[in-house]
């Protein structure tokens, strides 16, 4: 059963879409069926995190066709990390969606729904689990166009047009993957991601393997939504249902940020990448513009729901900061991140989807009174934003921390002072949202607003206590996101 | 179109060549070109060119919407049975030689059946596809 551990994950949650789907009178078993699913995807995921603590990298042979010419699903500290963070926010999100979903979907959708959700669920954590370039191209296809169709069931009409730009941006993105792929295979005669890493040095002296670069930068980048390319993302998240805004922010754009470390670290390598393109110099203001920009904007923004996803597109710069030191310690610190702000950023949402849930939206207009009508949604709102602020005792604060020694590693201290700054910002538009729920009162329409029913609150107060548990309790993350920097800087053994 | 006579006889002599050859390419697919994708919309077009001549309703109470849709989902699963079955099996996901003693015949079972999976969802996706839309009211 060992053996097969690095395929369940995916195997599990595909094979219960088909199962899902079928289930069109009943919701409810739709629903079952679906948290069934992504539970048994997060006990595989965790017996699998301990089996590579233990024994480190394990192969795993799709068909019994032995890699390098097979599909190889490669699991290692960097991405077994990313798969936990992926199945543990979905197996989280599960009795959270219940309620929510019912409240916000038609009844006769729903199985389509969660059919969706768990494919999106499977492609995401086939990206990030296998060692196959053309797989990852697949399963971000397969994850890309399940997200679009969730999107667009948002309840508001502009949730169509936000989808459509989605897949319009989203599409462009893949097709650039698809072409540095080609252009690699053209190049290499392999698509194994460990055998392209050895054979890439010898013929990356030439245009076509710097131009795949530049493609796969490019179209990993618009899945991340680094910034000037995050068009697509703040519509998405505003106008997607509450429950897939939380799966999307907190997955979606890590796994596109984990593609891109293993290109540039693993696959092209350090030298590659770092040294004779000088990726630190593309990486870096953009990362420092992706910082500010968004910030000052999402300050500025009167839905809630909005205001943080431009906030996501500000962490995404975080986490390229990290990355673009190209140290150990910076590509820790944006591992660290990338877990971090997930949490975060899920509690987040959550919170703001038993507002949607109770008072219908989330303009701060109706959010004005909720922190009497709904106090413990906006206490969990509260404690996860002093996280995404990064206030000591907070995830948030060991991050920054850990950004901020990286970048004093590299003797650019006023860096340092940046992160200060920004953090500012965060200041700014949390408190926005608190004065408005704290100091105002209460629209004439809400002021019979109750507090969200417990399946909502439970999930959303374990990740708010999740957020403050391992920002006391570091050892846990700080040292997989070590380990996991290491095997990426390391490159394939 | 019903009123045209050439139309319905053709269409009638037509229709069951159209879907014997889309199980031609369906259980060829492993010697020569074709599989379940193409076969799938060969396949499909036999229903489209029927319901076309003789009417969406009658198309439907042979192959009710329902029906279109488990198959569907059914395909997909029976596709990932097979990889299933392979891991049951001792084997790896997709592993077809753990299925019987003679690897030869074993792959080519597995071959067959992850076709046939293919086949039955592109069929019925396409089938569903032209329903929605030909199901549309004017307005």
């Amino acid at each position: 059963m060992i053996d097969q551990l690095p395929a369940l994950p995916v195997v599990i949650t595909m094979a219960a879409a088909p199962l899902v789907m079928c289930l069109l009178r009943w919701p409810w078993l739709a629903w079952a069926t679906t948290t069934a699913a992504c539970w048994a995807a997060l006990a595989a995921t965790i017996a699998l995190l301990h089996h590579v603590l233990d024994v480190g990298t394990v192969s795993y042979a799709m068909g019994g066709w032995e890699p390098p010419f097979g599909i190889e699903y490669r699991i290692d500290a960097a991405n077994v990390f990313v798969l936990l963070i992926i199945a543990g926010v979905s197996a989280l999100i599960m009795p959270f969606a219940k309620r929510s979903v019912e409240s916000e979907i038609e009844a006769s959708k729903i199985p389509f729904f969660y059919c969706a959700f768990l494919l999106a669920n499977c492609g995401l954590l086939g990206v990030t689990a296998t060692g196959d370039a053309f797989n990852i191209f697949v399963f971000f296809e397969i994850a890309a166009i399940a997200s679009y169709a969730l999107i667009a069931m948002g309840k508001d009409r502009r949730a169509v047009m936000a989808s459509y730009q989605y897949l319009v941006m989203g599409t462009v993105g893949t097709t650039f993957l698809l072409i540095g792929i080609g252009f690699l295979y053209i190049m290499t005669g392999t698509l194994n991601l460990n055998d392209l890493a050895h054979r890439l040095p010898e013929v990356s002296d030439t245009n076509t393997v710097r131009a795949a670069f530049a493609f796969l930068a490019v179209g990993v980048s618009l899945k991340l939504a680094l910034f000037p390319l995050h068009l697509w993302l703040p519509n998405a998240y505003t106008y997607a249902p509450s429950m897939v805004t939380v799966f999307l922010s907190a997955t979606a754009t890590k796994v596109a940020i984990y593609v891109l470390l293993r290109l540039f670290y693993s696959v092209f390598g350090i030298e590659f990448s770092f040294e004779e393109l000088s990726m630190n110099y593309v990486l870096f203001p953009l990362a420092l513009l992706g910082i500010l920009i968004p910030s000052i904007v999402a300050v500025f923004q009167n839905n809630a729901k909005r205001m943080l996803a431009y906030s996501s597109v500000a962490n995404v710069g975080y986490i390229i900061l990290g990355i673009s030191f190209a140290t150990t310690l910076g590509v820790m610190a944006s591992m660290l991140h990338i877990f971090n702000h997930a949490i975060t950023k899920a509690a987040l949402f959550m919170a703001l989807g038993c507002v949607v849930y109770r008072a219908g939206g989330t303009s701060l207009e109706r959010m004005a009174g909720m922190g009497q009508r709904m106090p413990w949604t906006m206490a969990a709102f509260v404690l996860a934003g002093l996280s995404l602020i990064g206030i000591p005792l907070t995830v948030g604060f060991i991050t920054k921390w850990h950004l901020i020694l990286a970048s004093l590693e590299t003797g650019l201290w006023p860096i340092a002072v940046f992160l200060l700054g920004t953090s500012l910002l965060a200041v700014i538009y949390i408190w926005k949202v608190v004065e408005a729920a704290y100091f105002r009162e209460p629209l004439a329409e809400n002021a019979n607003v109750q507090e969200a029913p417990l399946s909502l609150l439970v999930p959303t107060w374990v990740l708010t206590l999740l957020c403050v548990v391992f920002g006391v309790y570091t050892p846990f993350t700080v040292g997989i996101a070590e380990t996991a920097a290491e095997t990426l800087m390391g490159g394939f053994l | 179109m019903n009123q045209y006579t050439v139309l319905r006889v053709i269409a009638k002599i037509m229709i069951p060549v159209i879907l014997l050859y889309g199980l031609y390419i369906q259980f060829h697919g492993e010697y020569s070109p074709g599989g379940g994708f193409q076969a799938g919309i060969i396949f499909a077009a036999g229903f489209v060119i029927y319901s076309l001549i003789y009417g969406l309703e009658k198309v439907q109470q042979a192959v009710p919407p329902v029906a279109v849709h488990v198959l569907a989902a059914f395909g997909v699963f029976l596709f990932i049975a097979f990889g299933i079955a392979g891991m049951l099996m001792g084997g790896d996901f997709l592993q077809y030689r753990v299925f019987m003693e003679d690897n030869h015949a074993a792959e080519t079972l597995g071959i067959i059946g992850i076709e046939l999976g293919v086949g039955i969802t592109v069929a019925t996706v396409a089938i569903a596809l032209f329903y929605a839309f030909a199901g549309r009211e004017r307005d």
